[in-house]
C-alpha cells in the first residue's frame, strides 16, 4: 500500500506559509494515494510558477517544463504511452497567459490527461503583477492604474472549448479537491480542475475568509454536470455567491481514441530497431 | 523547317528541360512525370522549380538537367523551353542556350517580337490548347500535349509515359489514364506531322546498360524516409514552406508506420510536444522553417538542460520575417548555432543532397539519444524541393542506437538512481523513461541537482554546466570528418556547407576540363566544428575560395573563429536563387584571372 509520504519528495515546499499551494499539494498527494497508483507510475507534468515549484515537492516521474508549455508535454507524454496518468499542475498565468492557445487547443482534442490550475489571480513568482484571471481594475505592480481587460473565466474558456470535465475546488478544502482531481483522474478525457488558491504575499482580496464567505458546493442544490448551458450559467457565477464541485461532465471520444496507431501497442513499446522501408521507395520511381 | 546543310551530331541525353507558365496549370506535376520518364529509361535528373508566394495567377517553372551520367545539381542554361504564356518567353530568354527550342502555342501566343533577337533559336509551335480540347479535356490539359510533344521530338519513347499514366492514376481511374494517354499522343502525332526535328540537336535515348532503379526524390522526403527507418513515431509540425511537404509527408505515412502526426496550434507547441514524446521514450522530431523556428527557440534550451533527446529540421528560406517564402537560402546557419539563450552543446548537421538528408536524419536520432542532447537538420528550399535521381538507399545495415536507456536489472542493481549523475565520464547518465520502476527523476527546466530536484548553489551549477559540455567533446569524438571532394592537392579549395554542394561539384567538374584543378571541404557537421580539419587544410591549400547562399559568409565567419583564418575569396549568392554551375564555374574563373594581381588571402 502506497502512502503520502511515498509521494513526498525530500525537499521541503519553499512557498510562502499559509500558501494555498501547500492545500493542492496535499489534495493532489492524497488524490494518486487513494487511487492506488505508484510513483514510478504517475507523470506529473509542471508549468513554470509558484505553482509549478511543486516539481520538487513531490516524488514521482516529473517534467518541469518552460513557462506556458506543459500542456503540450503532457499532450505527447500520454500520445507517446497511453498507459500512465498524465497530469499537469499550473500557475493561472502559466496556462491562461502564456499558454492559453494550448489550453484551448487541449479542450478542444480531449486528450486523457488532467490539468489542476492554481488560480490565484496573480503571478506568484514574479512577484505579484496580474494574471489573466484578476478581475477588471485590479491593481498590482504591473498595472498600478487597475488592469484594462475584464478576467479571464477559465471555466466557461473550458466548457465553452470542449472540455469533457470541468470542476473547480478550493485550496481551503483539500478533502473536497481531492475528490475532484481523482474523479478528474478517472474521467477518460480531458479533466479540468480549477483550485481557487489564496496567494497570501500578493492578493490581498481574494483571501481564505473572502472565499470562505461566498463559496458553496453545486451538489448541494439539484444541480447535475450534464448540460453545457447549464454549466455556463453556474461558471459565469462569482461575486457574492461562488459554486465549488463538478460543473460539466460529457463522455466522448479521446484524442487517444481517435489514434488508430496506438491501438496495437503504446508507441513507446513499438519495435524499431528495423523497420521495413522498402514500400516507401515505389511512389518515387 | 529546313535541314541545314552541314549538320553537326546531335547531343545525346545531356540537355536541360523547362516548363514555365502561370501557377495553377499542373506545371509542377509535368515536371515530376518528365523527371521519371528520364530516371524510367535509365537516365540521371536533378530537378529544379520556381514558383512564388501564392496559389494562381503567379510565374511558376520546373526545370530538368538529364544525362546519361549522375547528375548533382540543374543547370541554368536551358536547351528545351515549353512556354505556356509570352511572359515564359521573355523571362527566360536570356537562359536559352545557341539552337534552344521553344514551344509555344500560337493561337495564344505570338512570340516572333520577344525572340527577334535570336535567330538562332529553333521556334515550335503546337496547338496546345485545341490539342487538349480535342482529347476530351479543356485547357488544363496543355502541359501533358507538351510533353507528348517533347517526346517526339526528342525522339524518346512515348510507352514509358502511357505506362506512368496508369500508375500514377490508377486510383483517378481509367478516365483519367485514358484522357493523359490521349493527349500525349495528341502532342506526339502533331510534332511527327508537322515538325521537323533535324533543324533541333537534343535527342534523348533510353541509357539501356544502367538498369538500376531510381526514385525522383526530394530532401524533405528523403528525410521523412530517414526518421520512418530511424523509428521516429511522433512527428509535430505547423505548416511553413519549405518545410510543410515533410509534414505532409510524415502525415501521409501515419497508418502504413503507426506514427502520429500532429498538426499542432502553433511552433512551440509542435517542439514542445516532440521533446515530451522523446522524453517519454519516442523516437520524435519537428520541422519547420526559420521563422517557426524563432518559435522554438526556447524548446532547444529546454531539450539541453532537461539531457531529453531532440530532432530539429529546419529547411531554411531567405528572411527576415517573412521574407521570400518559396526561395532559398542558407541565411539560418548562425541562427541555429546561437538560438535559445544560455550556453549548452546542440549538434547541427546540414546535408548536401538527398542521400545524406536521408542518412543524417537517422544519425541526428542515434546522436540525441546516444548523448541525450537536441540536434538540428539544416536544409534549405533547394535541397528540399529539387527531386533529383537517388538510388534506394542501404537500408539493411543501418543501426538504431538508443544509448544509455536503464533496464529494470540496472535499475534494481543501483540503488539511488540519480538521472543526471555527475560522475558519468563523458557527460552521458544512466536515462529512464517514466512507468520505470526504481527509475523517478525530474526533468528541470530550472537548473538542478542529480536527481532534477531545483538547486541553485554555485558548485552544483558549474557541475552540471560542465556535465552537458563533456557529452559534447564526446559526440565530437565520434562525429564524421568533413569530406574532400575531388583531387588530394588542387589550385583552388572550396569550404562550403548544405545544398551548395551539387553545383560546386558540377562546377568542379566543369574546371577540370579546362585544366583548373579545384577540390571541396564539405562541412556536414558543424557543430561540433571541425576545426582541427579545416585548419590542416587551409594551411596546405593553395587558394582557398568560401562559397555560401547568404550575404554575410556565416560559414566563413564561423571558420575564422575557429582558425583564425579568413578566407578572401568570398562567393556569395542572396537573391532567393542557389547556385548554378555555370555562374560559380564564372566567378571562379574570375578569381583565378585576378590571382597574381592582389593577396586574397588575408
Ligand atoms: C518565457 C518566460 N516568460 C516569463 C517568465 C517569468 N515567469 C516565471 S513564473 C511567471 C508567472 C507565474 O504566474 P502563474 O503562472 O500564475 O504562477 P504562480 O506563481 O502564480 O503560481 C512568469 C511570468 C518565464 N519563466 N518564462
Ligand atoms: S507568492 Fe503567493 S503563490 Fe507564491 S508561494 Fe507565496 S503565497 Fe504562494
Ligand atoms: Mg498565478
Amino acid at each position: 500500500m502506497v502512502s503520502v509520504n511515498d509521494f513526498t519528495s525530500p525537499i521541503f515546499p519553499t512557498w510562502c506559509p499559509g500558501c494555498g499551494d501547500f492545500g493542492i499539494w496535499a489534495s493532489i498527494k492524497n488524490a494518486l494515494v487513494s487511487m492506488d497508483f505508484e510513483p514510478h507510475n504517475v507523470m506529473m507534468v509542471y508549468g513554470v510558477g509558484c505553482s509549478g515549484n511543486m516539481c520538487s515537492f513531490i516524488n514521482a516521474y516529473g517534467f518541469h517544463g518552460l513557462h506556458g508549455r506543459a500542456i503540450p508535454v503532457a499532450e505527447a507524454i500520454k500520445i507517446a504511452n497511453h498507459e500512465i496518468p498524465v497530469i499537469v499542475v499550473g500557475g493561472d498565468g502559466d496556462l491562461l497567459g502564456e499558454g492559453l492557445s494550448h489550453f484551448i487547443t487541449a479542450c478542444r482534442g480531449n486528450p486523457n490527461i488532467t490539468v489542476i490550475l492554481h488560480d490565484n489571480q496573480v503571478y506568484g513568482l514574479t512577484t505579484g503583477q496580474t494574471a489573466p484571471t484578476s478581475d477588471k481594475g485590479f491593481k498590482s505592480k504591473s498595472t498600478p492604474l487597475g488592469v484594462i481587460e475584464v478576467r479571464l473565466n477559465p471555466l466557461v474558456t473550458a466548457i465553452t472549448q470542449g472540455a469533457t470535465y470541468v470542476a473547480r475546488g478550493f485550496a481551503g478544502d483539500p478533502t473536497y479537491t481531492t475528490k475532484l482531481i481523482v474523479d478528474g483522474i478517472k474521467h477518460e478525457g480531458f479533466s479540468f480542475v480549477n483550485v481557487l488558491q489564496p496567494c497570501v504575499s500578493f492578493n490581498h482580496i481574494h483571501t481564505y475568509p473572502w472565499y470562505r464567505e461566498r463559496i458553496y458546493k453545486l451538489e448541494e442544490g439539484n444541480y447535475t454536470p450534464h448540460d453545457s448551458t447549464k454549466a455556463y450559467e453556474k461558471a459565469i457565477e462569482w461575486g457574492d455567491k461562488i459554486p465549488l464541485g463538478l460543473f460539466y461532465e460529457e463522455n466522448k471520444d479521446t484524442y487517444q481514441d481517435d489514434l488508430p496507431q496506438i491501438k496495437p501497442l503504446p508507441l513507446v513499446k513499438q519495435n524499431i530497431s528495423n523497420i521495413d522501408i522498402s514500400e516507401l521507395y515505389k511512389e518515387f520511381i | 523547317m529546313k535541314l541545314s546543310s552541314k549538320k553537326k551530331p546531335n547531343i545525346i541525353n545531356n540537355m536541360t528541360w523547362k516548363i514555365a507558365g502561370e501557377a495553377g496549370f499542373g506545371i509542377a506535376v509535368s515536371g515530376v512525370l518528365f523527371s521519371k520518364i528520364c530516371t524510367r529509361g535509365g537516365l540521371f535528373v536533378h530537378s529544379y522549380s520556381e514558383y512564388p508566394s501564392l496559389i494562381r495567377g503567379g510565374h511558376n517553372t520546373f526545370q530538368l538537367t538529364v544525362r546519361d551520367s549522375k547528375v548533382y545539381a540543374p543547370f541554368k542554361t536551358v536547351n528545351f523551353l515549353i512556354a505556356l504564356n509570352k511572359e515564359s518567353v521573355t523571362k527566360h530568354l536570356f537562359e536559352l542556350s545557341e539552337k534552344a527550342l521553344i514551344m509555344f502555342d500560337p493561337d495564344e501566343n505570338d512570340i516572333a517580337t520577344e525572340t527577334s533577337s535570336r535567330k538562332d533559336l529553333v521556334l515550335c509551335p503546337v496547338p496546345l490548347a485545341i490539342l487538349s480540347k480535342n482529347s476530351g479535356a479543356d485547357r488544363l490539359m496543355r502541359n501533358t500535349v507538351a510533353m507528348g510533344a517533347s517526346m517526339a521530338i526528342l525522339a524518346y519513347d512515348l510507352t514509358i509515359l502511357d505506362e506512368l499514366f496508369k500508375e500514377v492514376f490508377a486510383d483517378k481511374g481509367q478516365e483519367v489514364i485514358d484522357l493523359n494517354i490521349r493527349a500525349a499522343k495528341a502532342g506526339f502525332d502533331y510534332i511527327k506531322e508537322h515538325f521537323d526535328n533535324s533543324s533541333y540537336p537534343y535527342r534523348l535515348e533510353k541509357n539501356e546498360k544502367h538498369s538500376q532503379t531510381q526514385m525522383v526524390l526530394g530532401g524533405n522526403e528523403a528525410i521523412g524516409m530517414g526518421a520512418i527507418k530511424a523509428g521516429v513515431k511522433f512527428y509535430a509540425g505547423y505548416p511553413m514552406t519549405p518545410s510543410s511537404t515533410l509534414l505532409q509527408y510524415m502525415a501521409s505515412k501515419q497508418l502504413q508506420y503507426n506514427i502520429v502526426v500532429k498538426h499542432t496550434e502553433d511552433e512551440i507547441s509542435a517542439a514542445n510536444m516532440a521533446i515530451g514524446a522523446y522524453y517519454a521514450g519516442v523516437r520524435a522530431m519537428t520541422g519547420t522553417a526559420g521563422g517557426g523556428f524563432s518559435l522554438m527557440v526556447e524548446s532547444l534550451g529546454l531539450a539541453a538542460i532537461t539531457e531529453t533527446p531532440m530532432v530539429y529540421v529546419v529547411v531554411q528560406r531567405p528572411g527576415p520575417a517573412t521574407g521570400l517564402p518559396t526561395w532559398t537560402d542558407q541565411g539560418d546557419l548562425k541562427f541555429v548555432l546561437h538560438a535559445s539563450q544560455g550556453e549548452f552543446p546542440r549538434i547541427v548537421v546540414a546535408p548536401g543532397d538527398t542521400e545524406e538528408c536521408f542518412y543524417v536524419t537517422i544519425q541526428a536520432h542515434n546522436l540525441a539519444e546516444t548523448y541525450q542532447l537536441p540536434v538540428i537538420i539544416l536544409s534549405d528550399k533547394f535541397l528540399a524541393e529539387s527531386p533529383k535521381s537517388t538510388y534506394p538507399f542501404d537500408d539493411k545495415n543501418i543501426k538504431i542506437q538508443r544509448g544509455k536507456i536503464a533496464t529494470p536489472e540496472q535499475l534494481q542493481a543501483i540503488g539511488i538512481y540519480k538521472r543526471f549523475d555527475l560522475q558519468a565520464k563523458d557527460g552521458v547518465s544512466l536515462r529512464t523513461l517514466p512507468g520505470m520502476k526504481n527509475g523517478i527523476f525530474l526533468a528541470n527546466s530550472d537548473e538542478h541537482d542529480e536527481h532534477g530536484f531545483s538547486n541553485e548553489e554555485s558548485e552544483m551549477r558549474i557541475n552540471m554546466v560542465d556535465k552537458r559540455f563533456k557529452k559534447f567533446i564526446a559526440a565530437s569524438a565520434e562525429l564524421p570528418e568533413p569530406v574532400l571532394y575531388g583531387p588530394a592537392k588542387a589550385d583552388f579549395t572550396i569550404f562550403a556547407w548544405g545544398s551548395t554542394k551539387g553545383p560546386i561539384l558540377e562546377a568542379m567538374e566543369i574546371l577540370r576540363r579546362e585544366n583548373v584543378s579545384v577540390n571541396l571541404l564539405h562541412i556536414l557537421y558543424i557543430s561540433p566544428f571541425p576545426a582541427k580539419r579545416v585548419n590542416e587544410l587551409l594551411e596546405i591549400c593553395k587558394t582557398p575560395i568560401l562559397i555560401e547562399n547568404n550575404m554575410t559568409a556565416q560559414l566563413g565567419s564561423l571558420i575564422s573563429e575557429y582558425t583564425g583564418y579568413e578566407i578572401g575569396n568570398k562567393i556569395l549568392k542572396y537573391d532567393g536563387r542557389p547556385f548554378f554551375p555555370e555562374e560559380l564555374v564564372q566567378r571562379i574563373r574570375a578569381i583565378k584571372n585576378q590571382k597574381g594581381l592582389k593577396k586574397w588571402l588575408a
